[in-house]
């Protein structure tokens, strides 16, 4: 017996009154109900606060300037959204991100090797490391807050140990490429905004238009369940955190072009900063439930809300308190909509 | 065969059965629970709808009642928001600048070494149309390009406190000649130590920081030692921290315990060295020396507790930075090169030959 979700549970003689009623209620409901709209909705009422407040928030430069800012921990958001949908956290995707800049930095200015290489190089190594979480949670089923906690610690040390010193810069063209912008009208693309746009699709295609997708979504509703149903769920585990440390690879690699500075104290604060975007955007910390765009508009309105902070002039720890605000606010809203829909 | 791939469509319709075919009956058969969660739900969100725009709608009400039209819009931006002498800084520039009608917006970096924080300041400061920019770099290199970006829009630069690398990135420098303030407190220490034979400790700062490095050299070039010298018996590395700077002269104090002059790179630092000083007894045969003249540093002076200080003076380098730019704004006049703005030897035990202040002095005009 299939219990197919038509949504007509019920006999049919009730099927006019049922769809008048579904009309009535249904549409709103199942858009108030989609997770991105509310960080929609917040986004676009702080744009519309900042342009009231100031003429210097809606123009096109800044607007441009606004995404900019916001592609690096954009980047590293989409990698902790996919772990976020498997019930994980990953604490360490600041500290691969900028291993990758040291070490790329290191092999082109000290040793003259290739910048492609050097690229390649750096891109494996950050491959690498999300492959030993992703091992690490699967086979050994160790909780991932505690491994990737223990890797920001290894991988800080071999940052450290790799960069012996302070920053240096990295003039080499191919690896600042992504902070190169072309103009379009008064606003200015960075390649490195194409770059994480396309990301961005990418990931979207996989996470809903295909049964890999389809899997990560179920093994963070439900590991038991999807394990008993026949999903692979050490492979797909192991799959999401290697790709993931591939987008953080990435993520270096721009990070490089926005600052052409590879800097061990870069990013400190950048896998606390990711996890408030992924929840901010509504995904659910408990996995299962989510959206990547929602991970897009979380980016986007811390950043417009510094932006907007700063050319009025208001004190910054506005922002903190509103992000705060806005991250305990996501979640209540996602545990109490979980609650009804049980 | 078949069960396997026929079952986990099941399993997902079973699920979605759950959650959502129930959605999709008509209120009226729907449980009361699940009708009353879903107002919770809608009554939550309306709260929190209106609670968010309420506080941003009052914060952006009060900026735009306070906004005036055409005044000059400088911006600051401090290595971190909670180091003393940096809040000093802000607080000075703020002052001149409402003495001058101009309105200063300040920003800082999250920590210590925060280039990314620093640089999104200055690209956000460039899009509120201000007219010159105050800096201390927490990385002498890592706002280069973003520099170039504000002066390529004719924004005046000035770099505070420390210089960038290279030094003319920037339009003009507002610091204490560090090399200059190291080489008085070298001077002073040769001369306190008298005719003794010098056995020299030196608690240095964070390696590769400029300011720590020209500190360093200056204080020997004035204390008339080469590097290398058997004369420096010991050299640790503090990161200008109270904590480090105890147990740094503690181990010094073990491995050399007839060191008679100490150097510190600044006043925390020395604290901590006077801590383990006292410690071990030898107040009476260490002559122990600073840079900074902060208020705290400059009571040490007054207790006895540092031989001499060497004050900076931070308000002089944020009332000038912002004289600078709103000069520029009305004249388009630019600095230009390393201003010094001084520095100045603080101690209660003078010497004759050599220029200082007391501690009277050092009070009245220190920052903190």
């Amino acid at each position: 017996m299939r219990l197919q979700s038509t949504g007509d549970g019920v006999s049919a003689d009730q099927t006019p009154r049922r769809t008048a009623d579904n009309a009535r209620t249904g549409i709103m409901r199942q858009v108030l109900l989609k997770p991105t709209v509310g960080p929609l909705i917040v986004l676009l009422l702080f744009c519309a606060v900042f342009s009231l407040a100031t003429h210097t928030f809606l123009a096109a430069g800044n607007l441009s300037l606004v995404v900019q800012q916001s592609v690096i921990v954009g980047t590293l958001a989409i990698g902790q959204t996919m772990i976020i949908l498997t019930a994980g956290v990953d604490l360490a995707n600041g500290g691969i991100a900028v291993l990758g800049t040291i070490v790329a930095g290191r092999l082109v200015a000290e040793q003259q090797n290739p910048a492609l290489f050097s690229l390649l190089f750096a891109l494996i190594l950050c491959t690498g490391f999300g492959m030993v979480a992703g091992l690490l949670v699967s086979r050994l089923t160790l909780p991932p807050f505690i491994v990737t906690l223990g890797l920001l610690g290894i991988i800080t040390a071999i940052t450290r140990l790799v960069a012996h010193g302070g920053a240096f810069p990295v003039t080499d063209d191919l690896l600042a490429w992504p902070g190169n912008a072309f103009a379009v009208g008064d606003a200015s693309i960075t390649y490195g905004m194409v770059i994480m746009f396309g990301l961005y699709l990418l990931v979207w295609y996989l996470l809903t238009q295909t049964a890999w997708g389809r899997h990560i979504y179920a093994i963070g509703n439900n590991r038991e369940a999807a394990r008993l149903v026949g999903i692979p769920v050490q492979s797909r585990l192991l799959s999401v955190y290697t790709f993931a440390g591939l987008l953080y690879g990435i993520g270096s690699w721009l990070a490089l072009g926005r600052i052409p500075n590879a800097d061990p104290n870069a990013l400190q604060n950048a896998n606390l900063d990711s996890i408030t975007a992924v929840v901010i955007g509504g995904t659910s910390l408990f996995g299962g439930r989510g959206s990547l765009w929602g991970t897009l508009i979380g980016t986007l309105i811390v950043a417009v809300l510094r932006n907007g902070l700063t050319l009025t002039g208001i004190d910054p720890l506005w922002q903190d308190l509103v992000t705060g605000i806005l991250v305990i606010s996501a979640v209540a809203l996602d545990q109490v909509s979980k609650r009804k829909q049980r | 065969m078949r069960i396997a791939t026929e079952t986990p469509v099941m399993f997902y319709d079973a699920a979605a059965c759950g959650a959502g075919a129930r959605d999709k009956l008509p209120t009226s058969q729907r449980t009361t629970s699940e009708r009353g969660s879903w107002r919770s739900y809608r009554r939550i969100a309306i709260a929190l709808l209106a609670t968010v725009s309420a506080a941003t709608l009052f914060v952006g009400a009060s900026t735009v009642a306070n906004a005036a039209g055409d005044e000059i819009l400088i911006g600051l931006v401090t290595k971190t928001e909670v180091n003393p002498y940096f809040v000093k800084l802000r607080q000075a520039a703020a002052a001149e600048a409402e003495k001058q009608g101009a309105k200063l917006i300040a920003r800082f970096g999250k920590f210590d070494g925060d280039n990314e924080g620093q640089v999104a300041a200055v690209e956000d400061l460039i899009s509120a149309g201000v007219k010159g920019i105050l800096i201390t770099p927490n990385n002498s290199t890592g706002m280069l390009g973003v520099i170039k970006k504000a002066r390529d829009k004719g924004i005046l630069v000035i770099a505070l406190d420390t210089a960038t690398d290279p030094a003319d990135a920037v339009d003009a420098t507002l610091a204490t000649d560090n090399f200059e303030a190291g080489l008085l407190q070298g001077q002073y220490a040769r001369k306190a130590l008298d005719d003794k034979t010098p056995k020299l400790a030196m608690l240095d700062g964070t390696p590769g920081g400029s300011v720590d490095v020209q500190r360093h050299d200056g204080f020997l070039k004035g204390f008339g030692l080469k590097e290398g010298d058997p004369a420096i018996v010991g050299k640790q590395i503090t990161h200008g921290a109270q904590d480090q700077g105890q147990t740094a002269m503690e181990n010094l104090l073990t491995a050399h315990p007839d060191i008679n002059v100490v150097y510190t790179v600044n006043e925390p630092a020395a604290e901590g060295a006077y801590a383990a000083i006292k410690a071990r007894g030898k107040l009476n045969d260490i002559v122990l020396t600073s840079i900074d003249g902060g208020r705290l540093g400059v009571q040490y002076v007054n207790a006895g507790k540092i031989a001499a200080t060497v004050m900076q003076f931070p308000k002089i380098m944020a009332t000038r930075g912002v004289d600078y730019v709103v000069d520029y704004a009305k004249t388009g006049k630019k600095p230009s090169g390393f201003i010094n703005t001084g520095a100045s030897l603080i101690t209660d035990k003078p010497f004759s030959d050599l220029p200082s202040k007391d501690t009277k002095w050092g009070l009245e005009n220190c920052w903190g």
